[in-house]
């Protein structure tokens, strides 16, 4: 019987402290302990790979060596539960913020969730981006009580420290150097087209898009903004958020989504 | 009524999208690109947007890794709903899956594991490719494996597992000729005798790729299927025997690991073209 014997493969495959199954053989030695440490390592090695083509710029922070023995104490504890790779590791970003060797960088946790939001735009469905023209046609005395629709691909990650700074230098986007100004960063990640895009936003910015990506109209969501931010400033905000590709429609409250232009 | 698995008999390559640049700039002497299915169970993005645009110009095999199919318990039927949703957007010439477990209870290893050949398992795998063929309403072909252990338990031949599983589901089979070095190899066996048993007239792809050398507990070779290396010189001399007695057969270079420049991996296809090109001279003559 082949289900208690895959039982015990399977499992000895992340617990290296148990034996090897004593189902297996070969032809030279008995227990085939270097053979079944193959697939062992192709398993481990494997996933710490996926993560890595994931998490490049949190690699790039701690070094490959750091990042390999990191991953692999991840993986071993939560192995994926799906052959979509692409997705794997959306946990990793809290297993890291509590990684006791890791403490002292405490923002890789959040270049960590910045990379997460980046691969699921990436592979986000498409949407075509508002017309910016739009902001022009609407009816100002409504503007207030105007809703949109996020682009499938945008989402806001918010942090206390400077992570578009930090992502933008450990991905190659920027030149390494020192950061003077070492206070937190909201970021908009959007993929308008085939780009993922990063922008760090301005002040308050995070708290409106937040507001807005979660259906609060446009009013409502200024005045949330103007509550975290004194210098929130609602027209650049929002010609910013369209300009990015991160709406695909603006919609007034009392309308159905799809009545729109 | 079942599509077939219907690839055309030429070459193609294993899609790696750091390639495609340069393959979209010239037309190539290929005939079908492969990716493996679970790289496009994404909404969208340039993943789809790449192989929409080499779908245009070249046949599409879809090549899943994460199926399965040698679990002894039952296929993921979400995994399976995104494989006909990849199916019905791309509409591939060939849809194939290896002999192999990846996933046990709630976790999936990455890995292509082993079964043992018997009864048991071949009427469970039997049984999961009728599941496949149905949901997907087309024949697949299933690949032959590389291996590193053996299990007490099997009673089967290799070949004969394979040839039965064909039998009685009508599914095609995927000839790795680099697995069956590596296969023999690694159990002692002998690589010609497997293939002088192998059912040729059910297969519908080669595949050939680069294996690593290891060695085991007692100092044997032991070749791992790594995929990141050229096709090695035995490998192409029992490809060679194959193609005299298939005639041509659509056949892929797959290089996964250390992928190498554009360059580097159309020169292995073409030097499978040239081996495929001398058959059909010397079935025609």
């Amino acid at each position: 019987m082949f289900g208690p014997i895959q039982n015990t493969f399977a499992l000895a495959l992340l617990d290296p402290q148990r034996p090897v199954p004593g189902a297996l053989v070969s032809h030279t030695a008995s227990p085939p302990a270097k053979r079944f440490a193959v697939y062992r390592n192709n398993v481990v090695v494997g996933l710490v790979n996926a993560l890595a083509k994931r998490f490049p710029a949190v690699q790039r922070i701690v070094g490959e060596e750091f990042f390999a023995a990191m991953a692999r104490v991840f993986v071993i504890e939560n192995p994926p539960r799906s052959p979509v790779l692409m997705f794997y590791g959306d946990d990793f970003l809290d297993f890291i913020a509590s990684f006791e060797p890791a403490a002292e960088l405490p923002y890789l946790a959040d270049v960590a969730r910045l990379e997460a939001a980046r691969t699921r735009a990436y592979h986000a469905a498409e949407a075509k981006p508002l017309d910016p023209a739009i902001l022009q046609s609407l009816d100002k005395a409504a503007l207030g009580e105007i809703r949109i629709v996020p682009h499938p691909s945008a989402e806001i990650v918010r942090s206390k420290f400077p992570i578009v700074t930090i992502w933008a230098m450990n991905a190659g986007e920027i030149e390494l150097a020192p950061i003077e100004d070492w206070s937190g960063e909201d970021a908009l990640v959007v993929r308008p087209a085939l780009e993922v895009e990063v922008r760090a936003l301005p002040a308050g910015g995070a708290a409106f898009l937040s507001a807005l990506f979660a259906g609060a109209p446009l009013a409502a969501a200024a005045g949330t903004a103007l509550g975290e931010s004194a210098d929130f400033d609602l027209a650049a905000n929002l010609a910013g958020l369209i300009g990015a590709g991160a709406v695909t429609k603006v919609f007034l409250a009392n309308l159905q989504k799809d009545e729109m232009p | 009524m079942f599509l077939a698995s219907e690839l055309p008999a030429g070459t193609g390559v294993g899609f790696k999208p750091e390639h495609f640049r340069d393959i979209v700039a010239a037309r190539q002497p290929l005939v079908f690109f492969e990716v493996h299915a679970e790289n496009y169970m994404g909404a969208g993005g340039p993943p789809h947007a790449q192989l929409g645009k080499l779908c245009e110009d070249y046949a599409l095999s879809l090549h899943g890794v994460g199926l399965s199919i040698g679990s002894m318990g039952p296929l993921d039927r979400e995994h399976l709903a995104r494989l006909r949703a990849l199916c019905e957007r791309y509409r591939p010439e060939s849809f194939s899956e290896h002999l192999a477990w990846s996933s046990h209870g709630e976790v999936y290893y990455n890995d292509l594991l082993p079964l043992p050949y018997t009864e048991e398992t071949l009427a469970r795998v039997a049984g999961h490719i009728d599941e496949v063929q149905t949901e997907l309403g087309r024949r697949m072909l299933l690949e032959n494996p590389s291996t590193y252990v053996r299990f007490a338990e099997s009673t089967i031949p290799e070949v004969e597992f394979l040839r039965e599983v064909s039998g009685r589901t009508g599914c095609g089979l995927l000839l790795d000729v680099n697995n069956v070095f590596v296969q023999a190899k690694n159990h002692g066996t002998d690589a010609l005798g497997y293939l002088e048993n192998f059912p040729l007239d059910r297969v519908g792809e080669i595949h050939l790729g680069g294996h690593d050398e290891q060695t085991d507990d007692a100092g044997a070779p032991l070749l791992i299927d790594a995929h990141g290396t050229r096709v090695a010189d035995p490998v192409w001399a029992l490809y060679q025997q194959v193609i005299r007695r298939t005639g041509p057969v659509a056949t892929l270079i797959e290089w996964d690991n250390d992928v190498p420049d554009w360059p580097t991996l159309r020169a292995e296809a073409e030097a499978a073209q040239a081996i495929l090109e001398r058959a059909s001279r010397a079935s025609a003559a």
